[in-house]
């Protein structure tokens, strides 16, 4: 019976938080708009009895999948987010790595420290931090007079509301997500291992080949995941520093929502998103799933 | 033997291959080699021994190159090392931890090296495989160095170290976790390799028996410091000191005062007890402290008194039956415990002695060896 329930809560858990929320949103991906509250049809309540059951999945179609595949502003804004997504993970890998190996290779009595700096921006409000780089990047803002002071610009450039400001603040925000695991990864290594690739013939940077990046592999993919799948469909960093050129699927679905009000395009959206999301966390999980098998 | 004794340390003409110079190593204010000179020849089998801690794998490091010299210099063909990097280094090192990479299969683990030397194809696989075969790997050359055991990683370190055939082979502690059986044929392969290929080999141990059975020369080292250099004989028959006595095999310390004349000494050790006499080559002053030190298997036991320069008696403590010999414990009439070891020729139920049986032991005047310090 106890084990029975330890078994049980997870699922339960999982049916509460996600499988329930999930088939709301699906519920209504598949209903029509219309002037009420909540602003669509139809309607269930369980004291309708069954005909009135019957009616209600009868009304229920993909219509507004259809709408979806056939204005191809949403196709242009998946593809966008997940190319804006794709290059910002790289980006964020490029940075992160570097500064992940810095603090594996420093001293040890640095390291927590190290750490620490890594995740202290997320002890202050996300969307104040959003703020300042606004403030950061804007036309006279703090990087403009800068390099206006070091007179490597004639005129301020504009990068707020750019999809470089999009990229960087994506970089900015996910960066620890990319660190973390790389460096966990790295951590681990043992030094030893790199003596003797260099005892065996290696060179410094033959030994980092083939030794590291190999052994901090599975620390990078997870890294990346964590930083792919939150980026593609994010909200706050297209509105706030994105242009107006700057298409993300996030952002479209905000709009959706909250501005359109056409809460049955808005989910369809969701569960498109949701879709394309599960690919890469199915792959996520599975790396996961190689990386215990290999510690085992 | 047809072959001449190898003993080129004996010879004063012949270079040696490496030597350590005067060398200290100190990690921050602890001194972990203290100015330790050494020679080693080609085609060596040298043995370091020593207890935990006293810097046998510090040595090895300095060798392959991941620790620099503090003071002193270390040469390799008359060469000094320090500015080579390891990757440049004719030597490879079998790690004490074996270092294997966990990402690669046992066989890619073996290729490693011969990868790096840009060796042919054919000629990488033909040379993994062999190494496979000598150290019966076949069976898992595609497993993953988790998916072996202990023994089985140790025998796969030791292949990826052997394959390049260096011209200086380090091995810390290459069969420790090795069973006995397949630790004996390794030691003999090991021998065989040596002799074939011509590599010096440098081995740690913490197995004394497997340091006399492989070794050309033994070094016994303790706190960064080298206490004797010699051949496994000369360090068992005649050590130097009591603390070499004491680290190689088992003995009986019995020490006195000593009274000499020409190359007999007499050891006063105890009131009302025989003086024990012995025969040395070294000088005592009359009164200095000696210590004489016999291995249990030349002290004879007996239940008559028998005719030899040093008759003692007391009688059995202890029966330590090991199969092929057993050890007695013997206590004379000061507390003293003298263990001897007698041949089991004969079944356990006919044994002669049991416990507080009245004895008898007795040792001749040459036994043992006489050491001052
Ligand atoms: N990197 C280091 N920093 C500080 N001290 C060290 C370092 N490496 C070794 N030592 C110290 O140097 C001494 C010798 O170490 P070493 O590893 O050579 O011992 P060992 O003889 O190989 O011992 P064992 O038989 O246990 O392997 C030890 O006291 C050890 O604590
Ligand atoms: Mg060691």
């Amino acid at each position: 019976m106890r084990r029975l329930a330890l078994i049980a809560l997870p699922y339960i858990w999982l049916l509460a938080l996600f499988l329930v929320p999930f088939l709301i949103v699906l519920k209504i991906s598949l209903s029509d708009l219309a002037l009420a509250r909540p602003p669509y049809v139809p309607q269930w309540n369980f004291g309708d009895g069954w005909d009135a059951l019957k009616a209600f999945f009868g009304s229920l179609d993909l219509e507004n999948f259809v709408f979806l595949s056939e204005d191809d502003l949403y196709w242009r804004a998946y593809i966008s987010s997940l190319k804006i997504a794709l290059i910002s993970t790289l980006i964020t890998l490029l940075v992160g790595f570097p500064m992940a190996y810095g603090i594996a290779r420093s001293p040890e009595e640095w390291r927590p420290t190290l750490l620490m700096l890594i995740i202290l921006p997320f002890w202050t409000s996300f969307l104040i931090r959003v703020y300042a780089w606004m403030g950061i990047l804007s036309k006279e803002g703090l990087l403009n007079q800068f390099l206006l002071w070091l007179g490597l610009i004639g005129e301020p450039l504009t990068i707020l509301n750019t999809n470089t400001a999009v990229y960087i603040a994506i970089v900015y925000t996910y960066l620890p997500f990319m660190i973390l695991p790389i460096y966990a990864a790295l951590d681990r290594l043992d030094d030893s291992l790199l003596e003797a690739a260099e005892d065996l013939g290696c060179s410094r940077i033959q030994a980092f080949w083939l030794i590291t990046v190999p052994l901090a592999r599975n620390g990078v993919i997870a890294g990346c995941f964590l930083v792919f799948i939150p980026a593609i469909g994010e909200v706050i960093i297209p509105s706030l520093m994105g242009g107006s050129g700057t298409l993300m699927i996030g952002k479209v679905l905000w709009e959706e929502f909250f501005s359109n009000r056409d809460w049955p395009v808005a989910s369809a959206v969701a569960i498109i998103l949701l879709l394309i999301l599960i690919i890469p966390i199915i792959l996520f999980q599975r790396n996961e799933q190689n990386q215990r098998e290999a510690e085992r | 033997m047809t072959q001449p004794a190898f003993s080129p340390w004996d010879d004063p003409a012949a270079t040696p291959l490496i030597q350590f110079r005067n060398v200290t190593k100190r990690f921050g204010t602890f001194t972990a080699i203290e100015g330790l000179s050494l020679d080693i020849f080609e085609r060596e089998f040298f043995a370091l021994l020593g207890p935990s801690g006293c810097g046998k794998t510090t040595m090895m490091r300095m060798l392959a190159g991941f620790e620099d010299v503090t003071e002193g210099q270390i040469l390799l063909n008359g060469q000094d090392i320090a500015p080579v990097p390891p990757n440049k280094r004719a030597v490879n090192m079998m790690f004490q931890s074996y270092a294997l990479f966990p990402h690669l299969s046992v066989w890619d683990n073996i290729a490693f090296g011969l990868r790096r030397d840009r060796m042919r194809k054919d000629a990488v696989a033909s040379r993994v495989d062999e190494m496979l075969r000598l150290t019966r790997l076949e069976k898992f050359a595609n497993r993953k160095p988790h998916q072996i055991s202990g023994g089985q990683r140790q025998r796969v370190a030791l292949a990826r170290s052997l394959a390049k055939a260096p011209k200086l082979l380090l091995l810390d502690e290459p069969l420790g976790a090795l069973d006995k059986k397949l630790r004996q044929d390794t030691q003999f392969e090991l021998m065989d390799i040596q002799e074939t290929t011509g590599t010096t080999f440098v081995i740690v141990t913490h197995d004394q028996e497997e340091a006399m059975t492989v070794a050309s020369r033994v070094a016994v080292m303790d706190e960064g410091k080298l206490m004797q250099v010699a051949t496994p004989d000369q360090i068992y028959e005649a050590p130097n000191s009591v603390y070499v006595a004491d680290f190689i095999g088992d003995v009986n310390i019995i020490s006195g005062r000593a009274s000499q004349s020409g190359d007999k000494v007499a050891i006063a050790w105890a009131e009302g007890e025989p003086q024990i006499q012995g025969t040395t080559s070294r000088q005592f002053a009359p009164g200095q402290t000696c210590h004489f030190a016999i291995r249990p298997e030349k002290v004879a036991i007996s239940a008559q008194k028998p005719d030899a320069p040093n008759v003692l008696r007391g009688k059995v403590l202890d029966i330590a039956y090991l199969g092929n010999i057993s050890t007695y414990h013997v206590e004379l009439p000061t507390g003293t415990i003298i263990k001897a070891q007698t041949a089991n020729t004969r079944r356990i139920a006919r044994r002669s002695f049991t416990w507080e049986d009245p004895v008898w032991i007795s040792f001749s005047d040459t036994a043992g060896v006489l050491l001052e310090h």
